[in-house]
Order: structure tokens, then C-alpha cells, then sequence
């Protein structure tokens, strides 16, 4: 499978990522080897399998919705690259 | 010293009789990191100061007949993608450069309850993405065997800090062989237990269906004792097994395997590995036979698709998991463009590397429309099929023996270049992720360059305690794993 530049740039914005002119390349070309090389599961076949996304089956764990403490805000916001007034502050959004 | 030689729970026995104090012993570990450390590289995060203050609290305890574990006083590390609270903790990324957490992982809460002391935080892979520890924003990890070769990874720091006496033992995580590379690299021993035994509530998410937490010790007791501490049921953590914590005291004092059935699987000897390597494989078969097991040689099917699967499976996972490095709530935030959505791309693309970027933009390319059907649904339809054939194996055998990795430690530089090559480099442990079935990992020999290397001791579902019952037969009656070596400073 070739991967050329228009197919990059579409996986640049599903991933939110933007690669300059020598990550492309390098990107172009072990994504190629990388995939060219997945490409031998065509050889398996795999016609009555289940798709396993976990070993063993899982149940939805429930609790009940009682009202209890957190963490502080000035905790959450302790890591925060930019904060005021007890929010996170992010650049405007809205024109 | 002395000292150096004994292990975690041969230290925690000095400690209980008084012939040292946890302080000393934490100073003497303290001693130990700032001489060899600057040739390891181990630790990103050195905490001295909590270190000695916690070792004070602990003997207190100690004195007072307060606490009662075969570790406590005992001096030790974790790998920086496990959550300690007010301790930086990074993943090697400059995306969390800086980032303190305020809650601790169940295993940190766990190891403390039981008397530990941490010594700082372990180098690896950024974001446990790679098997030299090369891509570490914080530089590469060198091997104690010979600093000019790779450590192994993702978990090197956690690895080499315990074959360079920095820590009496070590916690890490195992994604697709992050514990057991490192460990046969490093001449050391660790478990990748069953997913689901010990809780994933703090490890910071790499691939959620596959990540598992585990230790690294000097000797498999050393690893049985401290995974024991940290497994059984979490309600933090969702995918946890209800199950209580393993217990593994009876697998020592009886640890015949007389009659056991061992298969090797021989057609991962068959190519693309190292001749050295090979011999201590079948050589440590050798030793089994000698002591009273059943080998026998199989045909492991499909394993030559693990690889692909693995990467399909992790990726997918690994680039939903980091979507939440936004720049916005914690970690890099980049100073440049100017609206939200220019944060999100300027600060991933500026806080990331390069090989974490790869997978991110493989994990979009098999869940992207077009693809999905023919990429991740096959690798998930392929992990069935691997699963499936472990499970033949196990109505055979008891446990299958097999090499953890084509190589001895390699050198600093020579694969990071060719990323390909380095995930086939994992071809003998993803299938075991892919699984969630329990596999060891201990030294059962040395290169013509005198460099470790590991076998791997893989069992069935929560068969944990079998596993470390033939461990502990090969390492009863074998010194690799006594073997010590001596750190040559840089030419």
C-alpha cells in the first residue's frame, strides 16, 4: 500500500497532529514498510472468527449514585497550563 | 557490599532482625544511584528527601511491631507512567514534563501499605512506546552489561535500575513485552502477569486492553512477593478480576516439577534469531529435563500474524487513549497560533516524538472509514485466533518455554532508525498480550559477549502460581540470575 501525501495529511487531522517537511517523509515511509508488512493477516483466514476486543467478557460495573466528595478544584487545576478564576483557560473560541 | 547481592526479601529479613536500619539501607540505595546513574540513566526522578523520610516513618513501624511484611524498609522504584502522588510523572514525554499527580496508582497505595520505600521514578519508552528505551524524551537507558548497548524497553529504567543495584526491585508495565525485553536484556527477572490480576487504576493508558502492571526483582520470590502484594480486585478499575490477592507461599518450599509437561515451541527457533540466544534456550530446556519435567517440541500456529495484530490492536488503542493530551487540562501546552483548535495541534505536535505520532497516525489509518472493516477488525478477528491457539497448547502442556526476544541487548542507535524492525523484535511476547495470559520472564544464560540473556516461562489463564513454581525450580538449581556485573564507565 502506497502512502502518499494526501493520505498523511488526512491521517495529520484525525490525529490532531501537524509534521513538519522531514516527519512527513519519515512518516511516508515507515508507515508504507509498516502497513505493507500488517498486510500479510490477508493470508489468515479469518472468516468464522469473532472479533476479540478483550480475553474474557466483561460486565458493566455499576455503583450507586450517591453524593460524595471529590477531589478540590485547586487540586484538578494544579496541573493546568493556564488557569483563572478556579476554570481552565483555554484561547477564544467563539468570533 | 554485601548488600548488593541480597535480595528484596533477604534485605526486609536484615532490616526485621536489626542488623540495618531502613535508613541505611535507603542511604546505601541513595549511594548506589548517584554513582551509577549517571552512566544508566535509569531515573528520571530521584526523591532522596521523601525517600529518607519514609524510611524514618517505616522503621518506627517496624520497631513498634506495627507492620507485618516481608518488604517493609525495603527500598525501591517505579516506572514513570505509574501514578505517585506529588511525585512527578512524566511517561517520558515532554507532554507531561513537570505533571504531579494528586491521587497514587493502587499499586503505589498498596506497596506503601506494606512498608516500602520509593526511591524516584524510572526511565522508559515515552509513553511505554518502544523496546530500547531510545525513545525516552529523557535520553536512552544504558545497559549495566555494557552501556554502550540499549537497556531493552519499554520498562529499561525499571530493568537496569535493578541490575545496577539502584533499587532492590522495581515495578513496570507490559504492553506487548515491555516488562520481559528489558528484564532478559538486563539479566534480570520479572512477570507480566494476567490481565485483570493487579489493577491498572493509576498506569497511564497506552493500549487499555493489553497494559498490565508487574514486577521486576532480582529472583522470581523477590517477584512473586511483591506481585502478590499488588494483585486482587480493584473497584477502580473496571476490567479488574474479582479475585483476591495471589498467594504464592507454597509455591517454594515444593517446587518439584517432576512429571510437568513443558512444550517448546519450535518454530520459534527455526528462524530469525540469534544462534547464542537459541542455545540458552534449548540449554535451559536442558536443565527442566534434569529436573523431572516433559518436553516436548510443537508447532505454535499463527504466530507469524501476532506481530501485525499487535500493532493493529495497540495502535487503535494508543490513539484514542492520547487524544487526551489537548494542551488544555494538564500537561505541554504550546504557546503558538492562536485558537483552541491550534492549542490541540501545536501543543500534540510539539509535545510528542516521533515514534508516538507513528502509532497515533497508524491507530487513525485502521480505524478510519475504508479501512476499518479490512485493519482493525481483522486484528481483532486475528487476536481470536491467537487466543484460540494458546488454548490448544494449554490442553497439552502445562506451560510452554519460549525465547522472549530474537537477541542479546543490541546497541544504542542500531535499530531506532527502522521502526519495522523493531517490532518484529517483538514476535516472541505480543501474543501473550493479545491473550492476557500471565508470562516470566528470568536469565537462563549469556552471550559470547557475555550478555544476558532471558527465557520465558508462558501458562494458562491465572496460572501465575505453576509459573513461579518452575522458576523457582530452574533458578534453585541455576546461578544466572546470581550473576552480577560491573558498570564500565564511558571511554
Amino acid at each position: 500500500m502506497i502512502i502518499d501525501n494526501e493520505l498523511i495529511t488526512y491521517l495529520e487531522e484525525l490525529s490532531r497532529l501537524k509534521l513538519d517537511e522531514e516527519e512527513k517523509e519519515k512518516a511516508k515511509e515507515s508507515l508504507s514498510k509498516i502497513i505493507g508488512y500488517i498486510d500479510v493477516l490477508s493470508k489468515l483466514d479469518t472468516e468464522n472468527e469473532k472479533e476479540m476486543s478483550h480475553t474474557f467478557e466483561f460486565s458493566n460495573v455499576f455503583r450507586e449514585d450517591v453524593l460524595k466528595t471529590s477531589y478540590k478544584s485547586e487540586e484538578i487545576l494544579k496541573n493546568a497550563p493556564d488557569k483563572k478564576d478556579g476554570c481552565f483557560k483555554v484561547p477564544k473560541t467563539v468570533e | 557490599m554485601y548488600i548488593d547481592s541480597m535480595t528484596a526479601i533477604e534485605q526486609g529479613k536484615l532490616i526485621k532482625k536489626g542488623e540495618i536500619s531502613a535508613v541505611e539501607l535507603t542511604k546505601h540505595y541513595l549511594d548506589n544511584i548517584k554513582k551509577n546513574d549517571k552512566n544508566i540513566n535509569a531515573y528520571i526522578t530521584v526523591t532522596e528527601e521523601k525517600a529518607l523520610k519514609k524510611a524514618e516513618e517505616v522503621q518506627k513501624l517496624i520497631d513498634s511491631n506495627s507492620i507485618d511484611s516481608p518488604i517493609a524498609g525495603v527500598p525501591m522504584a517505579i516506572k514513570d507512567n505509574i501514578m505517585t502522588k506529588d511525585i512527578y510523572t512524566t511517561c517520558a514525554s515532554k507532554m507531561l514534563e513537570g505533571f504531579n499527580p494528586i491521587y497514587n496508582s493502587t499499586v503505589y497505595d498498596k506497596l506503601e501499605n506494606s512498608g516500602a520505600i520509593i526511591l524516584g521514578k524510572l526511565n522508559m519508552d515515552e509513553f511505554a512506546m518502544g523496546g530500547s528505551t531510545e525513545t525516552s524524551f529523557f535520553g536512552p537507558v544504558r545497559n549495566p552489561w555494557d552501556i554502550e548497548r540499549v537497556s531493552g524497553g519499554s520498562s529499561g529504567g525499571s530493568a537496569a535500575a535493578v541490575s545496577s543495584m539502584e533499587a532492590a526491585y522495581t515495578l513496570g508495565s507490559d504492553t506487548g513485552g515491555s516488562i520481559r525485553q528489558p528484564c532478559s536484556f538486563c539479566g534480570v527477572s520479572g512477570i507480566k502477569p494476567t490481565y485483570g490480576s493487579v489493577s491498572r487504576y493509576g498506569l497511564v493508558a497506552f493500549a487499555s486492553s493489553l497494559d498490565q502492571i508487574g514486577p521486576i526483582g532480582k529472583d522470581i520470590k523477590d517477584c512473586a512477593e511483591i506481585l502478590s502484594i499488588i494483585s486482587g480486585h480493584d473497584k477502580k478499575d473496571s476490567t479488574s478480576i474479582n479475585m483476591p490477592k495471589f498467594d504464592f507461599s507454597d509455591c517454594f518450599e515444593n517446587d518439584n516439577i517432576k512429571g510437568m509437561k513443558i512444550g517448546i515451541p519450535i518454530n520459534y527457533l527455526s528462524k530469525g534469531i540469534d544462534d547464542d540466544v537459541k542455545n540458552c534456550i534449548l540449554n535451559s530446556a536442558d536443565i527442566f529435563k534434569k529436573l523431572g519435567a516433559q518436553i516436548f517440541e510443537f508447532e505454535m500456529p499463527d504466530t507469524d500474524y501476532a506481530v501485525a495484530a499487535y500493532y493493529i490492536v495497540a495502535c487503535a488503542e494508543a490513539s484514542s487513549n492520547l487524544s487526551r493530551y489537548d494542551g488544555i487540562k494538564y500537561g505541554y501546552r504550546s504557546n503558538k497560533g492562536e485558537g483552541l483548535i491550534d492549542v490541540f495541534y501545536n501543543s500534540r505536535s510539539e509535545g510528542f516524538g516521533m515514534e508516538v505520532k507513528r502509532r497515533i497516525m497508524l491507530g487513525s489509518f485502521v480505524l478510519s472509514s475504508g479501512y476499518y472493516e479490512a485493519y482493525y477488525k481483522k486484528g481483532l478477528k486475528t487476536r481470536a485466533v491467537i487466543k484460540n491457539s494458546f488454548d490448544s497448547a494449554f490442553e497439552k502442556y502445562d506451560a510452554i518455554l519460549s525465547p522472549i526476544a530474537p537477541t542479546a541487548a543490541f546497541k544504542i542507535g542500531e535499530n531506532i532508525k527502522d521502526p519495522l524492525k523493531m517490532y518484529l523484535g517483538d514476535i516472541y511476547t505480543v501474543s501473550v498480550n493479545l491473550a492476557g495470559i500471565p508470562a516470566a520472564s528470568i536469565p537462563c544464560g549469556f552471550t559470547k559477549d557475555n550478555l544476558p540473556v532471558g527465557v520465558q516461562i508462558i501458562g494458562p489463564t491465572l496460572s501465575e502460581k505453576k509459573i513461579i513454581k518452575i522458576c523457582s525450580a530452574f533458578q534453585n538449581n541455576t546461578d544466572f540470575h546470581k550473576r552480577t556485573c560491573s558498570i564500565k564507565e564511558e571511554k
